[in-house]
């Protein structure tokens, strides 16, 4: 008696939940950097901004119980294809030249993993032992005067732009849609997004950095 | 030895029907009783496999390639023939079994050819149910076009690739009976001889290319669509591996081998560019609508630019020896004056050998007439083709074209019912000689490969098993069994163990090919093919004292697998020229000089109106002649003329 | 027509049987002409060693015109080669210059063991198709090829997927080694004509299923595939192939049993 597959225990169907969930962290990560914008609204409004969210209990933990569900899924698929596609190699190329791929998608298995350590740090950093409980914006501020943790989320924001590109332009491949007539679009939309997400994202310790959001 | 037929007799249009009434059946409770087995996975191997293992049969599969989806016939470009006259220009299955005939230059057997016409239009039916691509116009009905000078449109056609579609529509309908346990496929599984028990075909010898191992097959009978022999030119259209070896090897055991000197010759090749030329490319002769034939005029002129050469210093010879045809001449009458022309030293392109071998194509005049966006519109794949091979561009300067081998209307005699002459074993597709005569018109071969392999096999097959019902079991100790196998391994021996090694088999087999393609080529002469008989043998010895297979016999060894084509190919090529040498008369693309009348090919229709089937006696180069006359009711032979 | 001659030093890998580690061997090509084909250029040198009483390279090739599949290999690193949508009998030796060293590999992937040198067994290919890749329909049962119009913009598509040859280059050129384009390739072509709607859901399932068991690595959508595709196979095909099983896996009554390779 053999067993009876599920979507999920095909490859393609891994690659289809590493795409929802994709879809739902991304939309994570836009709203997330939209909420920072505060930011630049001053103490007042970034620190008001916080506790709204934490009041809103439901939606906050809702929110937490989704991402944690879709961090699960797009990690625990990433790592049963990535066990899979390395034994489907076998033997490795002494000579290997690529002819289509790009720098995003060669390094989703380093980025991936980069950004993962990177969710742990922030949370620990801001989340769940910040220096200042309660304070966002003196959190913020104080922590990328710092220019090493400043320079930590900048690279962390750059590998988040590249993996965002891949994943997202590779999301509308793996659910299925890709037209000649449309492809370009989705190219353009994925770096725009990435861009949109990472140049706004790096914005923010440079701008403690040069002084221009003070506490 | 006695050549019965076995065709039906009555009206011509009854003939098939009233036949597949009288066959004999075999009840689908019993088919799978009985192996069948069938080797060559192409277009006729390929969909006989696949019916005969959906009606119920047992049915194992061989073919030599990686995988039964890259038999030759996916090499096809053109398209395939079908009477379905959906273009309402007066197409009829007698139209196409007319023509048919006709362009088999009266040699060819009549209820053969009415049953291809009938059939074609049932092929075109089953490829479309199977999802073959084919073209299809606007409307969403399938698309013709007319094809090789037919004057209606008749070819259906999938772009440039019609027989590979057609081959992956018989691929995957084998498959599907491969999934369904009806059929077992052997690949990478060479048939090396035929096991004949009580006089009937009972089972092949097979040797495992990837690990040596040479095993018996033992069946309740034998089919051989093993493709035809184009390559003992060495130089030819054909796949590296296609090889007349199965054939051959039934043929020593009494299946008679028809008309071997029928090869089809195709006048728009790209010409061999050096002695290490390993095979040549086709392109479609369709480049002959638009492209003007010329060489110089004066001998001091071959190795000038083409660009530099005058105009009234070219030599337009088609358009001045056929001015009502011009370049679009019928194929033999094209390929035979490329060769005269070279032969008085006027030919172009880079020296082989001493010669130069190659005539202009050029679409000069075509461009400036149409505009290149037309030109290219109609030959764009076709030029980049050229220019990947030839390194020129065609917009800029001639193509180079010369003749080569693309087909053998040659092969294993059958009757009616596909058999040949060994109670058991029958033959499909190209390697039967049974439907084009003396020269094949353009997609028929796809045409007749199909139907061999989806209609006609099949009946036939549960004709003979319903007649024999059961045969003795055959166990693998009989004697009959293990000295074909112990045949096999000794004769392997021989080949790795030659007294005097020296030389690879591509070697000698470059040598038998310069042969065959001078003295057994598209023109041939009696002290031509008197002298290859002498010279044929010759080399065999030499061979046979000096080929060179390093490794063992053990392992998968390519040297080794054509070393024993090539060892074939030597006896093939002899048979070749012994009918050649016999069959006094020019008929088809075979053009014996003696034989000819203002230049043009004489058939002698009141002594050669037959089917040569040779006998093989024991001695190669000694087989014993017999003849099927061949009687034309319908079609009343006429004589050919282009000029 | 220009000619010139080359010397080339040839890094090849060579492998006794699907259980040796394999190794990479060194030869010299010697006065080759930008006029052979790349195989005629091995053929030459083979030709030699066997003379020299060694072993010649073991390589497939068929019909040396780019259509059977037979041949492929990867050279210096692309499958089939420097030249875009040519397979490796199609390439010619103009695209090398004199004094260049080339490294020769087999398709690499755990789906395709090495037989011999540069041969390997690609039968996984034929038990996908076997898996599902056909349309049904009996010999001598079909209806009239007339009666079923299909748009020729859909043919012209079905056309464009079913050019594959099954040569393997995507399977050797994917990071992956996945499969997904040549089990795609089929089922787009058949999916697209109405002849194969009835079988439409199993067909995706079960050839997907087969791929998978088969060991091939999944798609990451790096592209590679379709960049070294001799045919020029489209990678919208996966996407549709995407498409074709989780419609076919979420609408489907029962779930399906897996394969064996």
């Amino acid at each position: 008696m053999q067993r009876a597959l599920t979507l999920h225990q095909t490859t393609i169907g891994k690659k289809v939940a590493m795409a929802l969930s994709g879809v739902i962290l991304v939309g994570f990560t836009v709203g997330h950097f939209l909420g920072n914008l505060n930011l630049y609204l001053g103490q007042e409004a970034m620190d008001g901004y916080a506790e709204t969210l934490q009041s809103l209990t439901p939606v906050l933990w809702g929110t937490r119980l989704l991402l944690l569900f879709a961090f699960g899924v797009h990690i625990a698929s990433a790592i049963s294809l990535w066990v899979r596609n390395t034994q489907a190699r076998g033997s490795r190329y002494k000579k290997r030249t690529d002819l289509a791929t790009d720098y995003a998608a060669r390094t989703m298995y380093w980025s991936g993993p980069i950004l993962l350590l990177f969710v742990v740090y922030h949370l620990l950093h801001f989340t769940i032992l910040p220096d200042h409980p309660g304070e966002v914006y003196r959190n913020v501020v104080e922590g990328f005067q710092n220019p090493l943790i400043a320079g930590v989320y900048m690279a962390a924001n750059v590998a988040l732009g590249f993996h965002i590109f891949h994943g997202f332009y590779s999301a509308f491949q793996t659910l299925g849609a890709n037209h000649p007539r449309y492809n370009s679009y989705r190219r353009d939309a994925a770096i725009a997004i990435s861009a949109a997400i990472t140049i706004g994202n790096l914005s923010f310790p440079i701008s403690v950095l040069a002084g221009l959001v003070t506490l | 030895m006695q050549l019965r037929s076995n065709e039906p007799t009555g009206p011509i249009e009854n003939r098939w029907e009233k036949h597949k009434e009288a066959n004999k059946l075999v009840s689908p409770a019993n088919r799978r009783k009985y192996t069948v087995i069938v080797v060559g996975s192409g277009l006729a191997g390929g969909a006989a496999a696949a019916s005969l293992g959906e009606m119920g049969y047992n049915v194992k599969c061989f073919c030599y390639q990686d995988s039964p989806r890259r038999a030759h016939s996916i090499a096809a470009q053109g398209g395939i023939n079908a009477a379905k006259n959906y273009q309402n220009d007066g197409d009829s299955v007698y139209r196409l079994f007319y023509d048919t005939v006709k362009g088999g230059d009266f040699r060819s057997r009549e209820s053969n050819v009415f049953r291809l016409a009938e059939l074609s239009v049932q092929i075109i039916d089953q490829a479309v149910a199977q999802g073959v691509p084919f073209a299809r116009e606007y409307g969403g009905l399938l698309g013709n076009r007319s094809f090789g000078g037919a004057q209606v449109s008749r070819t259906f056609y999938a772009r440039g690739q019609t027989g590979q579609q057609l081959l992956l529509g018989a691929y995957q309908a084998l498959s599907r009976q491969i999934e369904a346990g009806t059929v077992e496929m052997f690949s990478r599984t060479e048939m090396l001889d035929l096991i004949v028990h009580d006089g009937r075909a009972r089972g092949i010898v097979t040797r495992c290319m990837k690990t040596g191992k040479v095993s018996p097959h033992i069946a309740d009978m034998v089919i051989l669509c093993t493709g035809g022999y184009g390559n003992v030119f060495y130089l030819s259209t054909n796949a590296k591996g296609c090889n007349c070896t199965a054939a051959w090897r039934t043929h020593r055991h009494g299946a008679a081998f028809a008309n071997p000197c029928y090869t089809q010759i195709h006048p728009t090749c790209i010409p061999q560019a050096g002695t290490y030329q390993s095979k040549l490319t086709l392109m479609s002769e369709s480049l002959r609508n638009d492209g003007r034939v010329w060489v110089p005029r004066k001998k001091e002129d071959v190795t000038k630019r083409p660009e530099d050469i005058a105009e009234e210093d070219r030599y337009y010879y088609l358009e001045e020896r056929y001015p009502a045809f011009g370049n679009l001449v019928p194929r033999d009458v094209a390929s035979r004056n490329a060769l005269y022309v070279t032969n008085d030293g006027l030919g172009v392109g880079p020296e082989v050998d001493g010669e130069r071998r190659g005539v202009y194509l050029d679409f000069g005049d075509a461009i400036d007439r149409l505009g290149e966006q037309t030109i290219q519109e109609r030959y764009g794949n076709l030029f980049e083709m050229y220019e990947r091979i030839t390194n020129d561009s065609p917009y800029e300067t001639p193509m180079r074209i010369y003749p080569a081998t693309h087909y053998t209307m040659g092969g294993l005699w059958v009757d009616y019912n596909l058999e040949t002459t060994i109670p058991g074993l029958f033959a499909g597709g190209e390697a039967n000689f049974s439907d084009h005569g003396a020269n094949r018109l353009g997609a028929s071969a796809l045409m007749q490969g199909l139907a061999d392999g989806y209609f006609v096999l099949p009946f036939t097959v549960g004709n003979y098993l319903g007649e024999v019902r059961t045969l003795p079991p055959l166990a693998e100790d009989h004697a009959d069994v293990t000295g074909a196998v112990t045949a096999v391994e000794e004769r392997i021996q021989k080949l790795m163990n030659a007294p005097d090694p020296k030389h690879a088999p591509e070697h000698f087999h470059r040598m038998l090919g310069r042969i065959i393609w001078t003295k057994c080529g598209m023109s041939r002469n009696k002290e031509g093919l008197e002298k290859a008989l002498r010279d044929i043998p010759k080399l065999r010895d030499q061979f046979w004292r000096e080929v060179k297979i390093t490794g063992t016999g053990e392992e998968l060894n390519q040297t080794l697998e054509r070393a024993g084509r090539v060892a074939d190919f030597f006896e093939l090529g002899e048979l070749m020229c012994l009918d050649a040498l016999r069959r006094e008369e020019s008929c088809g693309g075979h053009f014996r000089e003696e034989h000819e009348e203002n230049g043009e090919a004489l058939r002698d229709d009141d002594n050669f109106s037959y089917v040569a089937a040779w006998e093989w006696t024991g001695t190669p180069g000694e087989p014993r002649l017999n003849k099927e006359p061949l009687t034309f009711e319908y079609v009343k032979p006429s004589k050919r003329s282009y000029k | 027509m220009s000619e010139e001659l080359l010397n080339l030093t040839l890094h090849v890998w060579r492998q006794d049987g699907p259980d040796d580690a394999g190794r990479f061997e060194t030869h010299q090509a010697k006065d080759i002409t930008t006029h052979m084909s790349f195989l005629e250029m091995l053929d030459v040198v083979n030709e030699l060693l066997i003379e020299n009483g060694k072993s010649p390279i073991a390589f497939d090739h068929d019909c040396r015109e780019g259509i059977c599949g037979t041949c492929g290999m990867v050279i210096n690193g692309v499958a089939h080669g420097p030249q875009k949508l040519t397979t490796t009998c199609q390439l010619h030796m103009r695209q090398f210059k004199n004094g260049d060293e080339i490294w020769l590999e087999p398709w690499r992937a755990s789906g395709f063991p090495v037989l011999k040198d540069l041969v390997v067994d690609r039968t996984a290919f034929d038990r996908i198709i076997q898996a599902g890749g056909y349309i049904s329909i009996r010999t001598g049962s079909a209806s009239e090829a007339n009666e079923l119009p299909v748009a020729k913009e859909i043919a012209d598509q079905a056309m464009d997927a079913a050019e594959c040859i099954g040569c393997g280059a995507c399977v050797a050129a994917c990071p992956n080694a996945s499969a997904s384009l040549f089990t795609a390739a089929k089922i787009s072509h058949l999916s697209l004509l109405p002849q194969g709607q009835a079988e439409r859901q199993d067909r995706a399932r079960k050839m997907v299923a087969q791929m998978d068991a088969e060991g091939f690595g999944g798609c990451t959508n790096h592209g590679e595939c379709e960049a070294a595709c001799p045919k020029g196979v489209s990678l919208r095909w996966i996407a549709r192939m995407n498409r074709e099983l989780v419609r076919a896996m979420v609408t489907a009554d029962a779930p399906i049993e897996s394969r064996k390779r």
